[in-house]
């Protein structure tokens, strides 16, 4: 058997690869990404603490994650799409519209 | 008993007062001048019916209206109080307040704002009204402070030409610091007596015979102060002048006749409590001395028809005060009424002669109106004669009795306050011939007013609706005679009602006045009285002289001892420069305060500093607050994460127990 440090060893270094991507990538679609991979990092350790503890509530809110990460990537390809048709890049550096 | 009605007395004028205040612009001419007479006449019939049974009512008679002021320490009602006294003053604020009324009718009828003058006489009838009846101290307040109102609203009543704005103004204020006299004296009689209540206070001071001086001293020099603000008195006479910027009926009835004589009344109305001081008593004397002598030699001076007039009702004033100040508060309180006649007299045929001249008050270029103006030209005759105390005008009656009660009153003083009181009445008639003589007499100087088509609100003025056309010099409406007339035969018969002992009579006002003002003080024989009749009539006569031999005989000599006394002259033609002291001394520093320490340090320092000082720094806060809102999508993750990760560290070792987070 595993022991659960591993899984959540593992579930850090992903979850931390995914924060260092988000803040060093210029890519708009890599930022999604590794915002898919932080919560796919926080589904390994529901997981494997529903395993460790025997309670099928954390591997229900892994659904429940799924569901949301499924629509926020329905959402959020789509305003990618809509901000490059509009402004021809996906740099994230220069999508700032919202700056004072 | 039977139930007089008092309030309708007050409540008819004020009647007039909304009905022309608020509709009057709208309504004709012939409309207003029928409210505002009749509100005038009510009260009038209404006090001629009060006199006809006055000898039947049990006096004082008090009307009581309900409570006001009601605490379980002090209580204060809406009464009305009838005595003696305020038949008196109620006779003459309604008599000449009426035929007032009446003569402004000819002399405002070519005034933009005619209605607006009407509703202000009669809301000063209303106050004045009040003023008179009340029963209390604090309804006289009342009263007096309504009169000021009204008073500062007629003296201001040209108020687009700037000197009448700044008169009615100046005389607000110094009526205000009189004010604060007669404030302070009701806060001493309520924390004294724990009532202001005429007949309690009276009674309280009556059933303590010990009680002498101390805090009477005190509450009687404080209503001595607010009577020498209304009274136009030293040291605040210096805004009655200046109040002659208002139409002439206005200083006959407020400023000569009714309202500066409240002063006077209320001096004679709380006799009880200067009868118990006597160096509150003396004061008013010393005061009502100083102020007639000093306001008669200043009178001497003045070129203006109605300055001269109001510095003779200053020094007149000071008569009353004189005889007050001497504890023959009916003496003060006749001349009282003879002033009203002879001295709204002398303003209406002043007014007349400014209407003849189209505006025109100087009386250097005056002179040969008589025959030209007869009527105004006789009752003026009558009111001069009568003022400056030929027997047997009313003048000479009051002004007589108020000179022999001082020379025979037991104050040591009382033989100086005789002395200054006959020089007095002798400048009196010299100033007053002076007048009559420059403005009726000699040929006339007057040669560019025939082109100067107006009416009395003088050439700098917009108020002025129709410009008369240019005309002579005429005699006025009848409108204006008729009152005048009237106040010529009051004049002439008046003193009967007060014809001292001594020359055969039996001085019935001042029996009538005893039960309300205290019986005159006995002493002296008829053969003093006579005597001393006899040297004022010289007097007189000697300053009739003066002034003929001046301004109708040898109209060189002014000019010559004008040269000849150049100093006294400029000091005595400028007034003593009180104005200038005053303005040095007080409004000066007040005015620097207020603009400098109170407007730039308090107002803008202080108040908007520290207003601005918040919105700044919660602008500059948020300035730096705003620059973590960059628009940048991974600052935002920076500081996301970062922040994360301090939490991260806070719970590892376990710093969180402080801020209750576990």
């Amino acid at each position: 058997m595993v022991p659960i440090s591993w899984y959540l060893i593992l579930s850090a270094v992903l979850f931390s690869i995914g924060v260092a991507a988000f803040l060093i990538k210029r890519n708009i679609i890599t930022v999604f990404m590794s915002i898919e991979l932080m919560l796919n990092a926080v589904n390994l350790t529901f997981v494997a603490f529903a395993q460790q503890w025997h309670m099928v509530s954390g591997q229900i809110f892994v659904f429940f994650v799924m569901v949301v990460a499924a629509a926020e990537a329905a959402v959020g390809l789509a305003i990618i799409i809509a901000v490059f048709r509009s402004r021809s890049t996906l740099n994230v550096d220069q999508i700032d519209l919202m700056k004072l | 008993m039977t139930n007089l009605h008092l309030w309708l007395i007050p409540l008819v004028p004020v009647a007039g007062f909304l009905v022309n205040g608020l509709l009057g612009r709208r309504f004709p001419k012939a409309l207003v001048t029928a409210v505002a007479i009749i509100a005038a006449a009510i009260p009038m019939l209404q006090v001629a019916d009060i006199v006809l049974h006055f000898s039947s009512l049990a006096t004082p008679y008090i009307e009581s209206h309900g409570a006001w002021i009601a605490t379980s320490a002090f209580h204060a009602n809406f009464a009305f109080q009838l005595d003696q006294l305020s038949l008196v003053m109620l006779c003459v604020v309604t008599g000449v307040g009426f035929l007032i009324h009446v003569y402004s009718i000819g002399y405002m009828a070519h005034e933009e704002g005619y209605w607006r003058f009407f509703a202000y006489m009669n809301l000063f009838l209303f106050f004045m009204l009040t003023l008179v009846l009340s029963a209390n101290f604090l309804l006289m307040f009342v009263g007096w402070e309504g009169v000021g109102l009204a008073s500062y609203l007629l003296i201001g009543f040209y108020y687009t030409r700037q000197s009448a704005a700044n008169a009615g103004k100046k005389a607000f204020l110094y009526n205000r610091v009189g004010d604060v006299g007669f404030l302070l004296a009701m806060f001493l009689l309520v924390a004294h007596f724990g009532t202001l209540s005429f007949g309690q206070v009276f009674a309280a001071i009556g059933a303590d015979p010990a009680l002498h001086g101390g805090v009477l001293t005190a509450i009687g020099l404080l209503l001595l102060l607010g009577a020498c603000g209304k009274s136009a008195q030293i040291p605040l006479y210096v805004w009655l002048p200046d109040a002659m910027e208002g139409p002439t009926p206005v200083s006959a009835l407020i400023h000569a006749a009714t309202m500066v004589t409240a002063g006077v009344y209320m001096i004679a109305r709380a006799h009880v409590i200067f009868d118990r001081s006597a160096i509150a008593l003396l004061a008013v004397a010393v005061i009502g001395t100083a102020t007639a002598f000093f306001a008669a030699t200043m009178g001497m001076m003045q070129t203006d028809i109605k300055r001269v007039l109001a510095y003779s009702t200053v020094s007149q004033l000071g008569y009353m005060f004189l005889g007050c100040g001497v504890a023959a508060y009916s003496a003060g309180v006749f001349h009282l009424v003879t002033h009203a006649f002879f001295k709204a007299l002398l303003f209406l045929a002043a007014g007349s002669v400014i209407h003849a001249l189209g505006g025109e008050q100087d009386m250097r270029v005056m002179g040969g109106l008589r025959k030209k103006i007869p009527v105004t030209f006789w009752t003026m005759t009558a009111a001069v004669f009568a003022i400056s105390g030929f027997p047997p005008l009313c003048g000479f009656v009051s002004k007589d009795e108020i000179l022999y009660q001082a020379f025979v009153s037991p104050t040591p003083a009382g033989k100086i306050f005789w002395a200054i009181g006959l020089l007095t009445a002798g400048l009196t008639s010299f100033y007053m011939f002076r007048l009559w003589y420059m403005t009726f007499f000699g040929e006339s100087r007057a040669a560019a007013h025939e082109e100067e088509a107006s009416v009395h609100a003088r050439h700098d003025s917009r108020l002025t609706l129709e410009a008369e056309p240019a005309h002579p010099v005429h005699e006025s409406p009848k409108s204006m005679l008729v009152p005048m007339s009237i106040l010529a035969v009051l004049c002439v018969i008046a003193g009967a009602l007060g014809w001292p002992e001594a020359l055969g009579g039996t001085n019935w006002f001042s029996r009538f006045l005893a039960s309300a003002a205290s019986a005159l003080p006995g002493g002296g024989s008829t053969h003093l009285e006579l005597i001393l009749a006899i040297v004022s009539t010289l007097v007189a006569l000697s300053g009739w002289y003066v002034a003929h031999l001046m301004y109708y005989s040898r109209r060189d000599l002014p000019a010559r001892m004008t040269a000849r006394f150049r100093a006294i002259y400029g000091l005595v033609f400028n007034k003593y420069w009180v104005d200038e002291i005053y303005g040095a001394l007080v409004v000066a520093p007040v005015l620097f305060i207020a603009r400098w320490v109170l407007a730039m340090l308090v107002d803008r320092g202080v108040i908007d500093g520290g207003g601005l000082l918040a919105g700044y720094t919660a602008q500059g806060f948020g300035s730096l607050a705003a620059r973590i809102q960059s628009g940048n999508i991974r600052s935002y993750a920076g500081w996301l994460a970062a922040c994360a990760a301090l939490l991260l560290v806070a719970v590892y070792f376990g710093w969180t127990v402080h801020f209750g987070i576990r």
